[in-house]
């Protein structure tokens, strides 16, 4: 005789289910639709619930989690505005493939559709934001669609899933059992890649002259870092890193020639512009890395290995493209390049080599370093130092973000935590607080700018009631950067409202969040700042720094133009003139 | 080029409105689209007749197989195919025109399926240039109402498109 199944209710079987699935943190935010699923939180203590102080900070802290952890972010908010806030985090993991999964509650099944009390077509609005998303009618479907959802976040190319619960099936009752798998007929993800496909791209790769691998988010999400490394050492070849796949590769390493795309690397754009073999691995040729696709990689034969098949040839028709998880391809390409690397002969890239290594002698990122005011590259750079490159960094959107990225050297993966697709000001804060739940004596920093660090500010107070310890370095320039930028460079230096009037005083603010903090106004004291912020361990510090209004991100692609066609500093373009 | 791309999916509440809003969230066109449950109750099939360069056809596909709900996609015109569409339209008899009305239907082998003292309705099959042509060979005024049903499609031959 099978043994008799439990009887839950649809809050209990919720809480179970999470449990079950091996879930250890809630980000969210409590209200009517989802009163019974709470009340059921309150009598357990396997999963910890997280409240923060809006939803949308409820998805960019599981976001922040999901990515330094690789585990799944998971968020409960209520119906109708509960929803409508989460709905900016779920676009943001969306468009960097994150997986979330998010619950959203609902009026009762039969108030649906009558515009009831914070009603609101959730699944409707998510829809084309999220990989998938599920209302559940039957408090029977409630346990597996839990499992499904997990298993579509986490599987093949990884992304949001929303689960959208009407109050009543959570009061309803029946028998609890979480499924172990789910099988799924229209859901089958690839892993291996086409073995002719990889011999081929083998080929191609030992025969090029001037190779170039162009690596991104894909590597990271698919744990392989590893391969990719193994991979790039075997070769000898150059690597440059999208924003999303900075830390995939060893910043520091020799091989690496930093970023590309709009705010890339002199080095790594050039040598895009002028290589004969690409290279590209867990990538989607993004508009902010191609610059204008007629001018994109002119002479070369492109490789493309993705997990998702729509990446492939949707925006630059590819040679040999490879559709497979980016680990079991890199594997098996690296068997086959091992089998025959007597035939790779080294003193071919060496001209490749020197013309690489005369474009990094331009030293594209310097900037002025006699100042006595503050140049945002300069704080960064003294993080990157005084952490020893091995702290968590998120950031916010903007002149900022660019700076993080190129100014810090990830050389780990999952330590880089930023918005890049969706460019999410107000992301940094809850995504380090998210990053922190996770790894509680690890340094976290958030690095921001005044505009985007108060479009989430309010989690502040999230941080102090959960004693979260992040380090927010705040590079104060009384203007939207990124804005000002290309309203100077492309609208004739008219700064329509790109300016930040009545800021307010960061420090007060800080401290009334029961925060520590700082203003830093001078070059000499960055370094005792950011030093004496570290040392507080447990503490959130705010540290604002006063940095030069006028710091413009170099090197930078304008649109419609090409790899080849990088603006660059008034102080190179005099050097090289 | 014009597509017709037949799909099956899970009969889901939804499933259409994914299909639907895939096309106008990536601006691919779409001509028709038609949607029933099939032999097996779980199951729905969709044809869409869709118009677009190969690569933009390419990532229709691509971007439907991506649909959870999903469960085929084949693109027809790499097969030989059948396409068929139903039109009902309602033609005014008012100025004397039975005659030519009804030798027009037998023409294009449609039938006559309800008869009053102004107006024939007619109901008539096949591909949609078969209807634009009976659309065309009509009097433009006695056309009071037109119905049709967008395209379905199915492959020539003996292997079925099946999940």
């Amino acid at each position: 005789m099978a043994k008799n199944k439990e009887i839950l209710r649809g809050a209990d079987i919720f809480c179970r289910a999470l449990k079950d699935e091996g879930v250890k943190h809630l980000f969210g935010y409590p209200g009517g639709a989802v009163l019974h699923i709470y009340d059921a939180l309150y009598k357990q203590d396997a999963v910890e619930h997280i409240l923060v102080r809006h939803e949308q900070g409820a998805t960019h802290a599981a976001d922040g989690y999901a990515r330094a952890t690789g585990k799944p972010g998971v968020v409960l908010v209520t119906s109708g505005p509960g929803a409508t806030n989460a709905v900016t985090g779920i676009a943001t993991a969306y468009l960097d493939s994150i997986p979330l999964v998010v619950f959203t509650g609902q009026v009762p099944r039969a108030m649906i559709g009558n515009d009831a009390f914070q009603e609101v077509d959730s699944i409707g609005i998510t829809r084309p934001c999220v990989k998938h998303n599920f209302l559940v009618k039957d408090v029977k479907d409630l346990a597996t669609t839990i499992k499904k959802a997990f298993y579509i976040a986490t599987s093949g190319r990884p992304g949001p899933v929303v689960v959208d619960i009407p109050k009543d099936v959570t009061a309803d009752s029946c028998e609890y059992e979480y499924p172990k798998t789910v099988v799924m007929p229209s859901y089958k993800p690839v892993l291996k890649g086409h073995p002719g496909q990889i011999k081929k791209a083998a080929d191609l790769i030992l025969a090029a002259k001037k190779p170039m691998i162009y690596s991104g988010g894909g590597v990271i999400l698919g744990e392989s870092s590893k391969e990719l490394r193994e991979f790039t050492k075997l070769l000898g070849y150059p690597i440059t890193n999208t924003l999303m796949g900075l830390g995939a590769y060893k910043a520091t390493d020799k091989q690496f020639v930093g970023m590309l795309g709009m705010h890339g690397t002199y080095e790594a754009n050039m040598a895009m512009h002028q290589c004969d073999v690409l290279i590209a691995i867990g990538v989607r040729f993004d508009d902010r890395v191609t610059g204008d696709l007629e001018k994109f990689c002119p002479n070369a034969k492109i490789i493309h290995i993705d997990v998702d098949p729509s990446s492939i040839a949707k925006n630059v028709p590819v040679d040999v493209p490879i559709v497979g998880d980016v680990k079991h391809v890199l594997k098996d390409l690296i068997g086959l390049l091992k089998a025959d690397i007597k035939n790779l002969d080294k003193k071919v890239i060496k001209p490749w080599w020197k013309q690489i290594d005369e474009w990094r002698a331009i030293d594209c990122l310097k900037f002025d370093r006699t100042t006595d005011v503050i140049k945002p590259q300069y704080v960064i750079e003294k993080l990157w130092e005084l952490t020893k490159g091995d702290a968590y960094v998120t950031s916010d959107v903007g002149q900022h973000q660019m700076w993080a990225a190129q100014f810090y050297k990830f050389d780990k993966p999952r330590r880089w935590i930023n918005s890049g697709g969706l460019g999410t000001m107000g992301f940094g804060i809850p995504a380090a607080m998210g990053v922190k739940m996770a790894f509680p004596d690890e340094t976290v920093a958030c690095i921001s700018g005044e505009a985007s660090l108060v479009m989430c500010i309010q989690e502040l107070s999230t941080c102090l009631q959960y004693n979260t310890g992040i380090k927010i370095l705040s590079l104060n320039n009384r203007y939207m950067g990124m804005v000002r930028q290309w309203q100077e460079f492309f609208y004739d230096k008219r700064y329509s409202h790109s300016y930040m009037e009545a800021l307010p005083d960061f420090v007060k603010m800080a401290e009334s969040y029961g925060h520590v903090g700082m203003r830093i106004e001078k070059t000499s004291d960055v370094e005792g700042a950011i030093k004496e912020a570290l040392a507080l361990k447990d503490r959130t510090v705010l540290m604002d720094f006063v940095t030069d209004q006028t710091e413009n991100v170099y090197p930078m692609i304008g649109a419609g133009k090409g790899h080849h066609e990088m603006h660059l500093s008034t102080d190179i373009k005099r050097e090289l003139a | 080029m014009r597509h017709i791309i037949s799909l099956l999916m899970d009969n889901e509440a939804g499933a259409l409105s994914r299909v639907a809003g895939l096309f106008s969230a990536r601006a691919f066109n779409i001509e028709s689209l038609t949607v029933a449950p099939t032999e097996d109750p779980d199951v729905s099939r969709m044809t869409v007749v869709t118009n677009g360069s190969d690569a933009i056809v390419e990532q229709i596909m691509k971007q439907l197989n991506k649909l959870i709900d999903v469960i085929k996609v084949v693109d027809l015109n790499d097969t030989r195919h059948i396409e068929r569409e139903l039109m009902l339209i309602k033609v005014s008899t008012k100025k004397a025109a039975r005659d030519e009305v009804r030798c027009l239907v037998d023409i294009f082998r449609g039938r006559i399926i309800d008869v009053t003292e102004n107006t024939y309705t007619v109901e008539m099959t096949g591909t949609c240039d078969k209807l634009d042509a009976f659309i065309e060979a009509l009097d433009h005024d006695l056309i009071l109402e037109v119905v049709r049903s967008g395209v379905s499609g199915i492959s020539r031959g003996d292997k079925p498109i099946q999940s």
